[in-house]
């Protein structure tokens, strides 16, 4: 029969030796062995203290980004919540007023915009989609919450900084 | 009536220090066991309560006692405050004839470095380590649980039968020693040497058989925490469980310090009578041999528990009765026949 794996090993059936029968033998060598790990690196990650760094294509929370001049990106055209196999984003759509033009880019903008985190699966296909460049990924991961409603992210959680403005905690 | 003052304090100071210590070993033996299982299995272990964890025990003991305490309805209430208690005590026991060191002087007065050299030191032993099964079958019994019953016959079963392997290995040691008071053995090994050279078979019997009674892995199957949730002391919990945990560790202090004692020269070390120091310096010297060879003993446990698996219950009994007793029998007449040669010759 072929092998799954080329590590598989025919099993020794053969009578144990003399040697093996007393045990005693078999013992000081497994004590060797787990006496040679005191000199083995440490593998443990003390993590708050060190972080284990994440691949440069590691997909975490999501951000609505705005652009140079501090207007959001977002037109809620909807591709994102379309590409979403999840079923994670919900928004509404809005017309921009005169005078919000440093406000919102375009004429149009989501006036609500949530993404269910206990649905989402990190995918990134809303990265992908989105044409305004209004979405993305980053490295951080949504932290732990007391109940279901805390992981429905809003516009507020989403949404980076403008600038000259500070993120509320 | 003259009653020596003297010699009460000093033995309510030697009772108080000798419970003392060994509870605080046994404290700190729970950090050195999480301690060696992480450096064997290559990570740091406790590092957060204190420096190296070193508060890791306190944190563990304040847990417990602040842990909500469940008595089973249908148990029987005094049996079953009674099983963790009698485990502690017979713990605490034993420490009372092992002698910690030789003597000191302390102004004009001898004092000895152990509680009670009483004339059948290791009888003594033998009778309260015996106790030790009533503690693990009350708490079985009373938690009127049948798997905390059949765990606790488990036990009671394995210890017992490895109770006889270990005293059939003592008496050839008793043989050639001539003297059931440890003080006497140690005093022999002073002047002659180490016992486990005479007796190396009978040590081996001796520390394997040691191994099971204080339900150390590869015989913890009275407790076998990876696969069966607990053994006798399931129905336990909060500080009595505490307890049990914690007379483990005193009894493996025990054991080691009996070891050390026995084999291993307890308190005395090559070439102490001609160093040529003061004697109060040679006694707390040899104490601190005994320390050190304590210690390495609470390291083979522990190191012993990290590498080898669980026996199976039919090899632990096939190797208790099988082979344990044939090969202390064997030792105990090898033991005879040189004894009686000797004489003779």
């Amino acid at each position: 029969m072929q092998a799954l794996t080329s590590r598989a090993r025919q099993v020794d059936r053969r009578p144990m030796t003399f040697i093996e029968k007393i045990y005693l033998w078999n013992i000081i060598k497994g004590m060797i062995i787990t006496f040679k790990h005191i000199w083995k690196r440490k593998e443990t990650v003390r993590y708050p203290e060190q972080k284990r760094p994440f691949s440069p294509v590691f997909r975490g929370l999501h951000i609505l980004n705005r652009d140079a001049e501090g207007r959001e990106n977002c037109t809620a055209c909807g591709l994102c919540a379309v590409a979403c196999p999840a079923e994670a984003i919900t928004m509404e759509a809005a017309e921009r007023k005169p005078g919000e033009e440093h406000l919102y880019r375009e004429e149009k903008y989501a006036a609500r915009y949530e993404i269910n985190m206990l649905r989402c699966i990190f995918c990134g296909f809303c990265e992908e989609a989105c044409p305004k460049d209004a979405i993305y990924l980053t490295e951080t991961f949504a932290p732990a919450n007391y109940k279901r409603e805390g992981f429905i992210y809003g516009k507020q959680d989403l949404l980076i900084p403008a600038p000259g403005e500070k993120k509320k905690a | 009536m003259n009653i020596d003052w003297f010699f009460i304090l000093e033995k309510i100071v030697l009772i108080s220090g000798v419970l003392v210590i060994s509870l605080v070993v046994a404290m700190y033996s729970t950090w050195g066991e999480r301690k060696v299982a992480s450096i064997i299995q290559d990570r740091i272990g406790p590092n957060r309560a204190g420096f190296m964890g070193l508060l890791q025990p306190l944190a563990d003991g304040g847990k417990l006692f602040f842990k909500e305490e469940i008595i089973p309805g249908n148990s029987n209430r005094f049996l079953f405050i009674l099983g963790p208690s009698l485990a502690m005590i017979v713990a605490c026991m034993t420490s009372a004839v092992i002698p910690w060191g030789d003597t000191l002087t302390i102004a004009g007065h001898t004092v000895s470095l152990q509680i009670a050299d009483i004339n059948i030191g290791i009888l003594y032993i033998f009778g309260v380590v015996s106790l030790g099964v009533y503690g693990i079958m009350l708490g079985g019994w009373a938690s009127n649980n049948k798997y905390s019953l059949l765990a606790s016959v488990r036990a009671a079963s394995q210890i017992i039968s490895y109770e006889l392997a270990m005293g059939l290995s003592l008496i050839a040691l008793l043989m050639m020693t001539g003297s059931l008071s440890i003080k006497e053995i140690v005093e022999q090994q002073r002047h002659g040497g180490w016992n486990v050279l005479y007796q190396p078979l009978g040590f081996l019997i001796f520390l394997v058989c040691s191994f099971a009674e204080c339900n150390r892995t590869p015989f913890d199957l009275s407790e076998a925490e990876s696969e069966l949730n607990g053994g006798y002391h399931l129905e336990y919990s909060s500080m009595k469980l505490g307890f049990y945990l914690f007379a483990e560790y005193i009894n493996m202090f025990i054991s080691s310090a009996l070891m050390s004692s026995l084999y291993f020269g307890g308190y005395s070390f090559p070439y102490m009578d001609s160093l040529g120091l003061a004697p109060n310096l040679v006694t707390i010297l040899g104490t601190a041999a005994l320390f050190i060879k304590i210690i390495c003993f609470l390291f083979f446990f522990m190191w012993v528990r990290w590498t080898i698996p669980r026996f199976r219950y039919d090899q632990l009994m096939r190797l208790g009765w099988n082979i344990m007793i044939p090969l202390a029998l064997a030792n105990m007449l090898i033991t005879g026949a040189i004894v009686l040669y000797r004489s003779t010759h």
